[in-house]
């Protein structure tokens, strides 16, 4: 299985009926073709939508509807929309059950930083900020190790943070960890891989309590 | 009262160089394209643009920092403009980042007469640096400001001559905030209706923020992402 796909089905099991969540862009907005049977939940998009679709056919396409990745989109039924000003109070206060987002760095705090690297133009961070100040629960999705196999997770993010102590779950290809007053809780290591070899892919203390599950 | 303009060149003739302008749409959606093009024939330069994107390099907003018309952009995200890009590392344009809930809620403040407002967003980040934080019932904050213009330019789907507002999808996102925080709101609709035809209950703007009505000539509705499903057979 690809590690996109291993990464986003895995998140899709953290999904409870009734719950309303927000995808981000990119990978995260995959986990929405593995919400698991009899799991009913609803998309928010930042840009003020709950209830989004999937994309439309060629006969169905509205310019009036995108996601928060500017695609085009359908509505299901029960949509509502509302304006940036809503869909942000909507994250702030808390009424977002989770969210998943991408991420170049975490750290043992759960500290975040997935919006600009030094030495490149900085292009802004979206709604990142918001999502990951407001929302209940906030799941990192992203590949363990960068493309040269460097460490993402880390004792203490060196990039500018996106929030301080905000995540509570990262997801890679190699494992599930909860981030945790104590420290990183290794949950879960991939069918096949090794503990020592998600030890050495990663750049921060793993802890375990109790046993290690595989997925 | 009837607050119909007639085209939207009449709709920006009195924008002078140096204003702030607000620009309601998100990414290519639901923007004011037709006032931004008559902003565009005006020439009007040194403009202060807060708009949530710069739109892309030969649309949106993105034809007005092409033009060289904008010297300072205010957003929450500036990617998918490759000029915007190339004029901010040669610094020919400034520009200010602005988390997204915290750029639209500085300007439901400064609609709403707020003095500003303590949000937990961008705690602990470049964005609170210089900023007075608070801790509320144990959680950190940060003070942000309210958020005005001369202008706002929004982009609704009917409007009455009354200057009430009705939109449609996510077109709307932060047109109806806009509309509330500026000197002058200049809206322009798709379609205008006599007062008493849009259903009261669904207006989301009331018309006493809107100055001016323009119904737009021509509405090109360019999309950023053309994502389709197919049909499978079976």
């Amino acid at each position: 299985m690809e590690k996109r796909e291993r990464i986003v089905r895995r998140i899709a099991r953290e999904l409870h009926d009734g719950d309303y969540v927000n995808l981000g862009i990119g990978m995260p907005t995959l986990v929405a073709n593995y919400v698991p049977p009899g799991i009913d939940i609803t998309l928010h998009s930042e840009n003020g939508m709950l209830g989004v679709g999937p994309y439309p056919l060629e006969s169905e396409i509205d310019p009036d509807l995108v996601n928060a990745g500017k695609e085009i989109v359908t509505e299901l039924p029960g949509t509502s929309y509302f304006s940036s000003a809503d869909s942000f109070a909507m994250v702030r206060g808390g009424h977002i059950d989770m969210t998943v987002l991408g991420a170049l760095e975490v750290d043992e705090e759960g500290n975040l930083a997935n919006w600009m690297v030094p030495g490149k133009m900085m292009k802004g961070m979206g709604g990142a900020m918001d999502l990951v100040a407001g929302a209940k629960r906030v799941i990192v999705a992203m590949e363990h190790t960068t493309k040269d196999g460097g460490h993402k997770i880390l004792k203490k993010c060196a990039l500018p943070l996106t929030g301080t102590k905000v995540v509570q779950m990262i997801v890679t290809e190699l494992a599930v960890i909860e981030v945790t007053p104590g420290g990183l809780v290794l949950r879960e290591i991939a069918s096949d891989t090794t503990l020592d070899a998600v030890k050495k892919a990663t750049g921060a203390t793993l802890h375990v309590d109790g046993e290690i599950a595989h997925f | 009262m009837n607050k119909v303009i007639p085209s939207a060149a009449d709709a920006v003739a009195l924008i002078r160089d140096g204003a702030t302008i607000m620009c309601g749409g998100f990414g290519l959606c639901g923007l004011p394209e037709n006032l931004i093009r008559a902003l565009h024939a005006r020439g009007t330069r040194n403009l202060t643009v807060i708009s949530n994107n710069p739109g892309v390099d030969d649309f949106g907003v993105g034809m007005l920092v092409r033009a060289k018309q904008v010297s300072h952009f205010i957003g929450s995200y500036v990617g998918e403009n490759k000029e915007f890009e190339r004029q901010a590392i040669a610094g020919e344009i400034k520009y200010t980042l602005v988390p997204q809930g915290t750029f639209a809620e500085r300007i439901r403040a400064g609609g709403a007469g707020i003095g500003g407002f303590f949000t937990p967003t961008g705690y602990g980040t470049i964005v609170a640096d210089g900023k007075e934080t608070r801790v509320i019932d144990g959680r950190n904050y940060v003070l942000e400001a309210p958020l005005r213009a001369d202008f706002a330019f929004v982009k609704a789907y009917k409007g009455d001559s009354k200057g009430n507002l009705m939109y449609r999808k996510t077109a709307r996102n932060f047109n109806p905030v806009m509309a509330t925080a500026a000197t002058v709101t200049i809206a322009e609709v798709e379609v205008i209706v006599e007062p008493g035809q849009l259903d009261p209950d669904a207006i989301v703007t009331p018309g006493i923020y809107v100055t001016h009505l323009l119904k737009g000539a021509y509405f090109e509705k360019r999309i950023e992402r053309r994502t389709v499903r197919q049909l499978q057979a079976v």
